[in-house]
């Protein structure tokens, strides 16, 4: 260790890696559906690319999380997107292309990503 | 990129109540389900709640399970891991809530703490450098090598009001400015590890939880007065702390915080390992320092004091492990943010080992001025079966009981001293009614006397008089002269011993008498002892009115002592009775009574 900024930039980097472990409750969470239906469905990439996505853009104030069945089945698999102060945006029929889309214009950006959540596709 | 990480204290509280266990079999059951590449498992130091290990918190949930079972693995990890459902089952249940769960800073045992000391335990992987570094690790280290001098960190520490939490309370700045006043091609940096109170595990957890602050804080010591060498005693029945601090020291060593040119700044520092062996006298300094130069631990008199005549003869500082504990956050945060904390002359945290008649054993770090009645009702949860508080003991072998009527005196150095006890490291022990307190004063006796390394007579002779004479107490064969003589000799015993251990011998007597003597004048006047603890003193009875002679007593004493017909009351031969209160635990009719 040679330098002071040697150090900082090396504490960034692993903060990087545990962000997750912060207690903080004024952060995104993206749920996603992880119940029998789900897994079913393929919900273990979506959440898989989710985890990838949020962690290559060193987003480390977002968690990945999942949850049970929702009641939705035949819309599988789900995420479900928490921001902070607004209410919550449920996604249906996911793949990990769609994921990454959610985390860039949704998560980075604040626009939803209308055309894919449940209000888009219900019947 | 792990989506989940799973803490399970590695500690030696949760690892006696079996993590090790458990960590295995939630590796394996990870594997099973192919989660490893998703879910990361960590061994952590010690969340503070020994009581319900082993401990695991799931993150990012925060989820903070207790009492957790290989059993149970397989079940978190179906359910919660890889279906998101958190097994409420598990949880610990204060943080159980009708529809959500509370974070663990929210919680009975945790809101009033403030953790200074602790910051890390329980928080980060303690056998990875990278996550201490992550918290801010070694950053006090590269600023004071890269922008102070030795003297402004001499200064912040003594303006920060940092004082000794080895028990003694002595200022650390001073310390350090008295080592670093003398001059010398070769000085020492000494790291106190030799935790030898009964029922003390402060130093321990903060090893096995967080070892490189430890490295960091005795490099910034060394800075500061001009050493490039520290040792750490510790005791070797530590081994998950030795374990832990070695592989911190060797990480350490290779990104470049110990060795030569520090940070660029041309400081070289490094630092070895010296295991004791548990004698309770080194933890005194200069026996400490005598046995790291390998020699028998014996205390020498003072002066000359370490700072100027030490280890090897040269000028050295010696710390306890908590007290380094503060310094990198002193030093990041500023005096003035330390001295914030705590009364006026005792300045930050304390750390405490909770343990006895309380609900929740384990480790608690609150601000100096904190009440007794805080720390006991509140933190620790009270005391188990309804029963009273009766008196806490601090300081171990060389403090004193805290009764009922002083559960309110705000804790600090000064305060302890005052009421006849002492900081001491920080063992807290709960007593309830059912203690005696001639028996808690024999214990603590009986363990200086086989801890007095002999050197001098006053400790070596006087506590074993001084034992001898709480033995004739509690069998019921003193005279009243006997606590005169007993106070004597302790006063006599604090004034001429050698080192602290002889001096601070006599405590545990003198407070109890002070606080207890009703007690001890039961014994000896009315030979009874009051709480029924000390076998002399008492006997077994039938009540016959309440007994139905159904034989089991008489079938369960293991000496024979209890005879009787069937359906008739029963008798307990005193002459043969040997006191062990098996007819007592099995009666079913409560018709046994001691007193």
């Amino acid at each position: 260790m040679k330098s002071l900024a040697e150090l900082q930039a090396l504490r960034d980097k692993m903060k990087n890696n545990m962000g997750i472990r912060n207690d903080d409750e004024a952060k995104a969470r993206i749920v996603v559906g992880m119940a029998t239906c789900g897994i079913a469905a393929g919900a273990r990439p979506v959440l898989a690319a989710f985890t990838d996505e949020v962690s290559k853009r060193g987003l480390n104030d977002v968690a990945v999380g999942q949850t049970g069945c929702i009641g939705i089945c035949q819309y599988e698999p789900v995420a479900e997107v928490f921001m902070p102060g607004q209410e919550k945006v449920t996604y249906v029929k996911m793949t990990e292309e769609k994921a990454r889309r959610v985390v860039a214009e949704h998560i980075v950006n604040g626009n939803v990503v209308t055309e894919y959540t449940i209000g888009a596709n219900a019947k | 990129m792990y989506r989940s990480h799973v803490l399970i204290c590695g500690g030696t509280g949760c690892t006696s109540s079996g993590s090790a266990q458990v960590i295995d079999a939630l590796e394996k059951e990870l594997k099973k389900n192919d989660l490893e590449n998703e879910i990361k498992v960590i061994r952590t130091g010690c969340f503070g709640l020994c009581a319900l290990g082993p401990i695991m918190v799931v993150y990012p949930e925060g989820a903070f399970y207790s009492m957790v079972r290989p059993e149970d693995i397989p079940e978190i990890v179906s359910e919660h891991l890889l279906k998101g459902r958190i097994v409420k089952r598990l949880l610990y249940q204060e943080t159980v809530e009708a529809d959500t769960i509370k974070t663990l800073d929210n919680t009975d045992f945790y809101r009033k703490q403030m953790r200074v000391a602790l910051k890390n335990c329980g928080v980060i992987d303690p056998e990875n450098i990278n996550e201490y570094i992550a918290y801010d690790g070694y950053q006090a280290l590269g600023k004071v090598l890269t922008e102070m001098t030795p003297a402004q960190v001499i200064d912040t520490i003594k303006a920060s009001g940092l004082r000794g939490r080895g028990g003694a309370g002595f200022p650390t700045g001073l310390k350090w400015s008295f080592a670093a006043k003398y001059d010398n091609d070769q000085k020492y940096v000494c790291c106190n590890a030799d935790e030898g109170d009964p029922g003390a595990f402060m130093d321990r957890s903060i090893l096995e939880g967080d070892p490189n602050v430890l490295i960091e804080a005795m490099a910034i010591a060394g800075y500061a007065i001009g050493a490039s060498q520290g040792y750490v005693y510790i005791r070797a029945e530590y081994p998950i702390a030795v374990k832990r601090l070695s592989i911190a020291i060797k990480e350490a060593r290779e990104m470049g915080f110990l060795g030569k040119d520090i940070f660029g700044s041309g400081f070289d520092f490094d630092l070895d390992i010296r295991l004791g062996s548990g004698a309770f006298v080194c933890g005194e300094e200069t026996a400490l320092m005598t046995s790291i130069e390998g020699h028998r631990g014996e205390p020498r008199p003072r002066p000359p004091f370490p700072a100027e005549k030490g280890l090897f003869q040269k000028p050295s500082v010696l710390n306890n492990v908590e007290t380094y504990a503060n310094i990198p956050q002193i030093i990041l945060r500023g005096a003035e943010w330390f001295a914030s904390i705590g009364t006026e002359k005792s300045k930050g945290t304390k750390v405490f080992a909770l343990g006895g008649k309380i609900n929740n054993t384990g480790l608690v770090e609150v601000p100096m001025g904190t009440t007794l009645r805080t720390i006991v009702e509140e933190i620790g949860g009270g005391i188990p079966n309804g029963k009273k508080f009766k008196a806490a003991q601090t300081g171990g072998p060389s403090g004193g009981c805290i009764p009922a009527e002083h559960l309110d005196v705000p804790i600090d150095y000064d305060n302890l001293i005052a009421i006849g006890s002492m900081m001491g490291s920080g063992g807290l022990i709960v007593m309830d009614e059912d203690t005696c307190m001639v028996d808690i004063a024999k214990f603590f006796l009986e363990f200086t006397v086989d801890e007095s390394c002999g050197k001098c007579t006053p400790c070596r002779i006087g506590t074993k008089r001084m034992y001898e004479l709480l033995d004739k107490i509690s069998k019921g064969k003193a005279r009243m002269e006997d606590l005169d003589q007993l106070d004597k000799l302790a006063h006599y015993i604090k004034e001429n011993s050698l080192c602290g251990l002889g001096q601070t011998a006599p405590n545990p007597v003198l407070s109890t008498i002070r606080y207890f003597r009703d007690e001890y004048v039961a014994h000896i006047k009315d030979k009874r002892c009051p709480a029924g603890v000390c076998k002399e003193l008492m006997n077994y009875y039938i009540d016959e009115t309440k007994c139905k002679g159904c034989t089991l007593c008489a079938r369960n004493c293991p000496v024979g002592a209890i005879s009787g017909n069937v359906k008739e009351p029963h008798i307990i031969n005193r002459s043969k009775c040997i006191k062990c209160g098996a007819c007592m635990e099995k009666c079913k009719f409560g018709a046994i009574e001691k007193h």
